[in-house]
């Protein structure tokens, strides 16, 4: 295994980051302290409790589920673009390192990035509403595999991506209204029985679901069902991106 | 087994087609041999590219088999690319970066531990020194170029690619490139480099391929290229210019110049009778009287243009 390579793409990748603090971390931080002014403080306190918690405080495992998927998808996904856009992923695929150590060390730096930004986003719901978690390392894995999930996703993304559109077109089009209409900022008990059934086909549902449980010990779903989609959601894009560097596919002609 | 040990790339059969059905690369069959310059030539889309891609790993060839240092490239890839610089056609590099940080990027990426001595000596040597930490965005396209030298050698390989490495750069750079070369040369490492630039070859290589339309047409010593293929001419400038050749001199098929006052006459330089002295003798008994004389040999690029428009 060539640790030193996986080093190197990592910790460029985390260099990125501090570069880019303002859009990386700091703007993350202020669009979610604004969901809470305005869904926390403003009308929050004119909705009524949801399963014995405030709306402000049901909303904060949601609110950091937005942020974490976007944010895993475009780091992840920006991460092996740009060399593709360049053109220095030459010296990528020139260089005496696997395809899972590349995938391995930009996945590992996007995910490290979300997981970072989940947990400012966290102490900063912290400042506007009482936050108690429940069940703090499920909270952590919940966090982590997200993470980790995503950061897969947008990596294939990256690659599918030939153009900066398509880029943006998954997590604007795709990600944010499925974590939208995902039980973000409500209980799917509060819909219809249709709709119920419907947003079981929504795939955000699970993990917003789980990870409301690890803080508050209530759930859309059952745990065990969040947890086993969460680990098939990485499953099936880790096979995603062994097919992809099997085959070389947008990379290699 | 000498020429397994000197043999450091050994390609065979090699072939590509791309997925528009253009065949790049024919069943080329070459040799590189450890510690030369190589100069492959070929016109623009000849498969120069291809064939260093495919050997570097970043195009996947669709026939044959390439050998780096004796590892296969595709079954021990580690060990094959770990021995391999390049530096590619394009000007590509990161903008935001610092020198000091790609570069020791790219030396991590190829699985070496940090050694700043290594990176500064390099750095110096390629005039980046000054500017370790400027961002890249900021550096002159003749600093870029350098870099991307640097970037290549940053891993200590023992060969070196520099696709078309001077394509582009004012004359000042690229004879300090060519003394670049040569001092990597001196310090063993493998040189393979594509140009367009005849004198180039000319200048640096110890042996040259030329390549067309996907096939090598020819691999030889520069010196023994230029022996075999180079004519030389003997041109007389004559006292008084004449109107035409005398019937007696048809047999040296002479050239006479537009105004009367030139002879040339082409002979084989490798040739056991030159012709020279009958030629002499001839013009003598002819009452041809000239002034002065000198001789030319073909320069690689005639050589070259006559090879491509053979193969075509």
């Amino acid at each position: 295994m060539n640790v030193q390579a996986m080093r190197a793409i990592y910790l460029f990748e985390m260099a990125r980051t501090r570069r880019t603090l303002l859009q990386s971390i700091v703007s993350p931080v202020i669009s979610t302290s604004l969901y809470f002014v305005v869904f926390g403080a403003a009308i929050g306190s004119r909705i009524a409790e949801i399963d014995g918690i405030s709306y402000g405080a049901f909303i904060v495992p949601g609110l950091i589920m937005l942020s974490l998927l976007t944010q895993s998808v475009s780091n992840a996904s920006f991460g092996i673009y740009f060399p593709k856009f360049t053109g220095t992923i030459y010296e990528l695929l020139s260089a005496p390192v696997s395809y899972l150590e590349i995938a391995a060390s930009y996945v590992g730096a996007a995910a490290t990035k979300s997981t970072i930004l989940g947990l400012i986003i966290l102490a900063t719901a912290g400042l506007f509403v009482p936050i108690h978690v429940a069940h703090p390392v499920w909270m952590l894995l919940f966090l982590v595999l997200t993470a980790v999930t995503f950061s897969l996703f947008g990596f294939i993304i990256g690659i599918w991506a030939d153009n900066f559109e398509k880029l943006q077109l998954v997590p604007l089009l795709i990600i944010t209204p499925l974590t939208f209409l995902g039980g973000s900022f409500y209980s799917i008990n509060m819909l219809p029985p249709i709709w119920q059934t419907i947003t079981l086909f929504n795939p955000v549902v699970y993990l917003v679901s789980g990870f409301r449980w690890s803080f508050y010990d209530v759930a859309d779903v059952s745990v065990g069902i969040s947890l086993a989609m969460t680990l098939l959601f990485l499953a099936v894009f880790l096979a995603i991106v062994a097919w992809i560097f099997k085959t070389g596919y947008r990379l290699k002609s | 087994m000498v020429t397994l040990m000197q043999t450091i790339i050994a390609v065979s059969d090699l072939s590509k087609t791309y997925a528009s059905r253009f065949q790049a690369l024919k069943s080329v069959n070459l040799d590189i041999r450890r510690g030369e310059i190589f100069a492959l030539l070929g016109p623009n889309g000849a498969g120069k590219t291809t064939l260093i891609s495919i050997i570097c790993g970043i195009v996947t060839a669709s026939a044959g088999s390439v050998r780096v240092d004796g590892h296969d490239i595709v079954a021990d890839y580690r060990a094959a690319r770990a021995r391999i610089g390049l530096v590619p056609q394009e000007l590509t590099t990161d903008a935001f970066e610092s020198v000091w940080a790609t570069v020791s990027f790219s030396r991590g990426l190829f699985g070496k531990r940090a050694n700043p001595g290594y990176l500064e000596k390099l750095l110096r040597d390629l005039s980046l020194w000054d500017r370790k930490d400027s961002r890249i965005i900021t550096l002159s396209g003749g600093m870029k170029r350098r870099l991307l030298i640097a970037k290549a050698l940053s891993h200590e390989p023992d060969i070196l690619f520099l696709d078309e490495p001077t394509a582009g750069v004012d004359v000042n750079l690229r004879r300090d490139m060519w003394q670049l070369v040569r001092s990597l040369k001196a310090t063993g490492v493998t040189i393979i480099l594509t140009t367009h630039y005849i004198d180039e070859a000319e200048e640096m290589a110890d042996r040259i391929g030329v390549i067309s339309k996907g096939e090598i047409i020819l691999v030889e010593e520069k010196a023994e290229l230029m022996r075999k293929l180079g004519k030389k001419q003997l041109t007389l400038q004559l006292q008084t210019a004449v109107d035409r050749i005398p019937p007696a001199l048809a047999a040296y098929q002479l050239e006479l110049s537009s105004d009367g006052s030139e002879l040339t006459y082409t002979y084989d330089a490798q040739g056991e009778h030159t012709g020279i002295i009958a030629l002499l003798k001839a013009l003598n008994d002819a009452a041809i009287e000239f002034k002065d004389l000198h001789t030319t040999q073909s320069s690689l690029e005639e050589i070259f243009v006559s090879l491509v428009k053979d193969a075509k």
